[in-house]
């Protein structure tokens, strides 16, 4: 569908896997704006099966709060003329869980890593991990190519030119396994393949028979260096062609829209690019659901994608009970609860899923567990967000006692400039001084970090409409999607408790203040809401707010609900061991900053 | 608006329910429509392909991959039994040869002369669907498996641990109140499904194992039971694959719960009565819930088709008369009668904005409660 040369109305979807949600966008007085969001029930499952009744039903609650007409029957409306109708419709979906992946490697840490992130970033789930030196043997590994259904298969392995055998062995073993692809019963499983291009004729005997083969470059074509964008660009591509083609109601939903459906992780991703590029800064992006947390990130310009398929703050709050261990969520109750009621809290919000907290009590507890599930995806991403590995390193006499074996994680905090968060739990938090504890427990900033959230979580929406109108996507993600939450300033060294840490200035039009902190403090500088504020912070010998220890950092930054907060507690947290202690400290900072106003 | 959707459980004494059974694989239908089927009829079947082996006849050998077509005795498509020679090397002037014998029975499925490696594929393994129900084939779906249909009692549970299986009913408690503990458990419960009533304790479920229940019914029990029943805790509501030797149903929730009056008053009337049962419980999109289903004997009234599978809605009214169940604190668990639906939304103690609706509990006591948080008890 050829796109209008002028565009003033936008419609975005996402079809997530339980609500479609459509927002409205339009140019008003020379800027784009978001004037209505709309969301119905997802319909790709019975009794329904078929994506567009969703699309319909959210478009229409868009007719009807915006007063513009863009349905004609169960057509959309454009190009827009007069009040009618709209000039583009692009759309983004996770619908029917999403895009499945498997990926294969030879090295695992090196061609097998390269894979996953190429898929990751591309907006899959990556479902397994299969390596030469992956530890399982052959038959294992045609077992568990068997067993798991993916939407598709990429297969990497091998520099240009090098040895091609060990991915020759990976696609003999596939096709062994003869696998069969997720959704939809008649046609082959796409296979992708990009690894040693001298292997290319080989792999095609093997593969051509039983799956849908296609090449691209390798991804890894030298050891020093990946090659991501061809492989990511197919798995788009795929994604349409094959997996979205057999879902129901998505061949219609395709011709509906002018550019190609994206992954809605991918589009997430995408803006979290667009926003680290356009500003040059080091962005981490994290969407928390019901059943998983995707983690973006960009730092020095590498881009990261983390999905954490099973933390999640409802389906998948058992999972972080396991994972985190019922001591880490309760160290964050500011009251005693036994085990046992915890557990079972926890066991019904699994069940009941769409529930929401009635009490302060059962509040704090899913902010607890957020905090836990936060933690652990962020801990995931930044072991996998890495340099490569297996690159040659030059080495000098001053490395001698400081040799790393490469595979460093990019992931440094005292230069990140912006947190977003998104997902239920952030974005819907009562109030939004919680969501930004929420981060600053469960991320643990250093130096000067700006928090925000995704008002309505719109990110989707926006990374598929910047493949097309960066303009208006970067538009209405300043003005209508971020949410400012202000920053937080954690200067980083060691000290014991009360010791002099730094010394805050903050200056408004109206006011100034200085706070002296002393080690061990969570404490907020209430400078008022989204204020433009000119930050000092001067840092106490050993200490670092991100441009050495001692030296004095000056910002101008914007204000949030709490005005600037400040965070000298050590790095990682940690809470006094005795629960009495413990519960005594949270309630004191609760209060301090008014968290839970009615939690006493 | 006075009306909303809500997510239910069905408790039914009379419905129709239909269930589709159907093969991994596609494969081959072993029943006609009309047919009259027990819970245990083999209602279709296929083959798995067998599991691979892979053998690398290149090391073995000691040859270049190249040289390895040439130099095997079965070729890709042969049957080969457990330790015949597939693979000998030419040797030197016909002696030293070298040689490879099949690890297992089955057909060569490949020869690589790129890797060097032989995969040989095991004889596939037959694998059946039963019927499930007690009940007659009202559609055969060609080559994947069938619809079975019944009527009779339906009551879906809120969790589930462990598959199918089928036996009469046992009813062990006087009240729903009542908690079942490690000495009410005996011999005689060896084959039936069991059911309580508030909670089971861990020592009664492991006793349960013990005699050789099929099933047990219970309103609650606590969450780590579970884990500890399982040696491993329960992420993810995905189950029905769990093996620990009988199947659970949880009718209300974690916790000590009191089964709903409706449902243990179904239970007991179908005493001794022949129950499918299934633990299989999936809360994400296309929520599968464990289930307990008692064939008609033909002295209840006929079916309600209203409430059968045939003429499912997509959503249940909630209105002002609604019988909901409060699913969260402060009153999780309770029964309530919906009174009204107000349409703008109001703020919740925690601050938050959520539509609500007004509810009457069964003291009396007017309560306001978020609409996500309630259940329609459905009939």
């Amino acid at each position: 569908m050829s796109l209008p040369t002028e565009i003033n109305v936008i419609l975005a979807t996402d079809c997530g896997s339980t609500t479609t949600k459509a927002i409205l966008i339009e140019r008003r007085d020379g800027a784009y704006r978001l004037v209505v969001r709309g969301e119905a029930p997802t319909t790709v499952e019975a009794p329904f099966e078929d994506v567009t009744r969703g699309v319909l039903n959210a478009v229409r609650e868009v007719e009807e709060q915006s007063g513009r007409e863009i349905l004609d029957g169960e057509r959309i409306v454009s190009p827009a003329e007069g009040g009618r109708g709209v000039d583009i419709y692009v759309s983004t979906s996770s619908a029917g869980g999403g895009l499945q992946m498997m990926v294969a490697g030879v090295v695992k840490s090196m061609t097998a890593e390269s894979a996953e992130r190429a898929a990751l970033g591309a907006g899959a789930i990556v479902m397994e991990t299969l390596a030469s030196n992956d530890g399982r043997l052959p038959h294992e590994r045609i077992e568990r190519i068997r067993q798991l259904r993916p939407d598709m298969i990429l297969l990497s392995g091998g520099v240009d030119g090098g040895t091609k055998s060990h991915v020759v062995e990976m696609a003999e073993l596939i096709a062994a396994a003869d696998p069969r692809p997720r959704l939809g019963s008649g046609y082959d499983l796409p296979v992708i393949y990009a690894g040693n291009a001298d292997a290319r004729e080989d792999i095609a005997r093997i593969l051509t028979e039983r799956t849908e083969l296609s090449q691209v470059d390798n991804l890894r074509p030298v050891l020093e260096a990946e090659n991501l964008g061809p492989a990511r660009e197919q798995i788009h591509t795929l994604f349409m062609e094959h997996v979205m083609a057999q879902a129901p109601g998505y061949g219609d939903l395709m011709a509906w829209t002018h550019v190609p459906i994206m992954p809605t992780p991918g589009a997430v991703g995408r803006m979290v690019r667009v926003v680290a590029e356009r500003s040059g800064i080091d962005v981490l992006g994290v969407d928390i659901g019901g059943a998983t947390t995707d983690v973006f990130s960009v730092f020095g310009g590498a881009f990261n994608r983390t999905v954490s398929a099973n933390l999640g703050m409802s389906y998948s709050i058992s999972n972080v009970l396991t994972e985190a261990g019922l001591e880490n969520i309760a160290r964050w109750l500011p009251f005693e609860m036994s085990d046992a009621d915890l557990k079972d809290r926890m066991g019904n919000k699994m069940i009941r899923p769409t529930s929401i907290p009635q009490t302060m009590e059962e509040l704090i507890i899913e902010q607890a567990v957020a905090r836990e599930a936060l933690r652990l995806a962020f801990e995931q991403h930044r072991n996998f967000a890495v340099e490569l590995k297996g690159v040659q390193q030059l080495r000098t006499i001053s490395d001698t006692f400081d040799q790393q074996t490469g595979g460093r994680t990019l992931v440094d905090l005292l230069n990140l400039d912006l947190i977003i968060g998104s997902g239920g739990v952030l974005s819907h938090a009562p109030s939004r001084a919680q969501a930004a504890l929420m981060m600053v427990d469960a991320f643990q900033p250093e130096g000067i970090t700006n928090l925000a959230v995704d008002s309505i979580f719109m990110m989707p929406h926006l990374g598929v409409l910047s493949t097309v109108h960066e303009t208006a996507a970067l538009e209405v993600f300043d003005r209508d999607c971020l949410v400012h939450l202000g920053p937080c300033v954690a200067p980083v060294g060691t000290g014991s408790p009360g010791a002099p840490c730094a010394t805050v200035k903050a200056r408004t039009d109206d006011a100034e203040w200085t706070h002296e902190a002393a080690v061990g403090e969570l404490v907020a500088i209430p400078a008022g809401e989204a204020e433009e504020v000119a930050l000092e912070v001067s840092p106490s010998r050993g200490f670092d707010a991100g441009a050495g220890r001692g030296v004095t950092v000056a910002r101008t930054v914007r204000s949030g609900p709490l005005g600037v907060i400040i965070d000298t507690r050590s790095r990682p947290l940690q809470h006094p061991e005795d629960a009495t202690e413990r519960i005594e400290t949270l309630q004191r900072d609760y209060h301090a900053l008014d968290l839970f106003p009615e939690s006493g | 608006m006075a009306h909303a959707y809500t997510s239910g459980l069905r408790v039914s004494p009379r419905t129709v329910v239909a269930r589709t059974r159907r093969l991994p694989l596609s494969g081959q239908v072993l029943v006609d429509v009309g047919d009259r089927v027990r819970p245990d009829t083999v209602v279709a079947e296929t083959h798995l392909p067998g599991p691979v082996h892979n053998v690398n006849v290149t090391n073995a050998l000691a040859i270049v991959p190249e040289e390895v077509p040439g130099c095997m005795l079965k070729q890709r498509d042969e049957p080969v039994a457990k330790g015949e020679l597939i693979a000998e090397s030419k040797g030197i002037f016909g002696l030293f040869k070298s040689s490879v014998r099949c690890p297992e029975s089955g057909t060569i499925e490949m020869v690589s002369e790129v890797t060097g490696q032989v995969l040989i594929r095991e004889p596939s393994t037959p694998v059946r669907i039963n019927a499930y129900l007690d009940g007659t084939v009202t559609e055969t779906l060609p080559g994947e498996g069938v619809v079975v249909e019944t009527a009779g009692a339906c009551i879906q549970g809120i969790f589930g641990v462990g598959g199918e299986t089928h036996a009469p009913i046992r009813q062990i408690v006087q009240s729903p109140e009542d908690e079942v503990t490690g000495e009410m458990i005996n011999d005689r419960l060896r084959g039936r499904i069991v059911c309580c009533g508030s909670m089971i304790t861990l020592d009664a479920l492991r006793k349960l194992i013990e005699v050789g229940a099929s099933g047990v019914v219970v309103g609650g029990m606590r969450y780590h039971d579970i884990g500890d029943l399982l040696g491993y805790q329960i992420g993810v509501a995905v189950t029905g694959g769990e093996d620990i030797g009988l199947t659970m149903i949880v009718t209300e929730g974690f916790g000590r719960l009191p089964m709903a009056e409706r449902t243990f008053e179904l239970l007991r009337s179908m005493q001794d009565r022949e129950a499918s049962l299934s633990g299989a419980t999936q809360i994400r999109a296309g929520v599968i819930r464990p289930e307990i289903i008692i064939r008609s004997n033909g002295d209840e009234a006929s079916a309600d088709q209203a409430s059968s599978d045939r003429a499912a809605p997509a959503g249940r009214g909630l209105e002002a008369g609604s019988l909901v169940r409060l699913i969260r604190e402060p009153w999780f668990g309770e029964l309530a009668t919906v009174a009204s639906l107000p349409e703008q939304p109001v703020r919740l103690p925690t601050g938050a904005f959520a539509r609500v609706l007004e509810a009457r509990r069964t003291n009396g006591a007017l309560v306001t409660v978020p609409r996500a948080n309630v259940e329609i008890v459905e009939t």
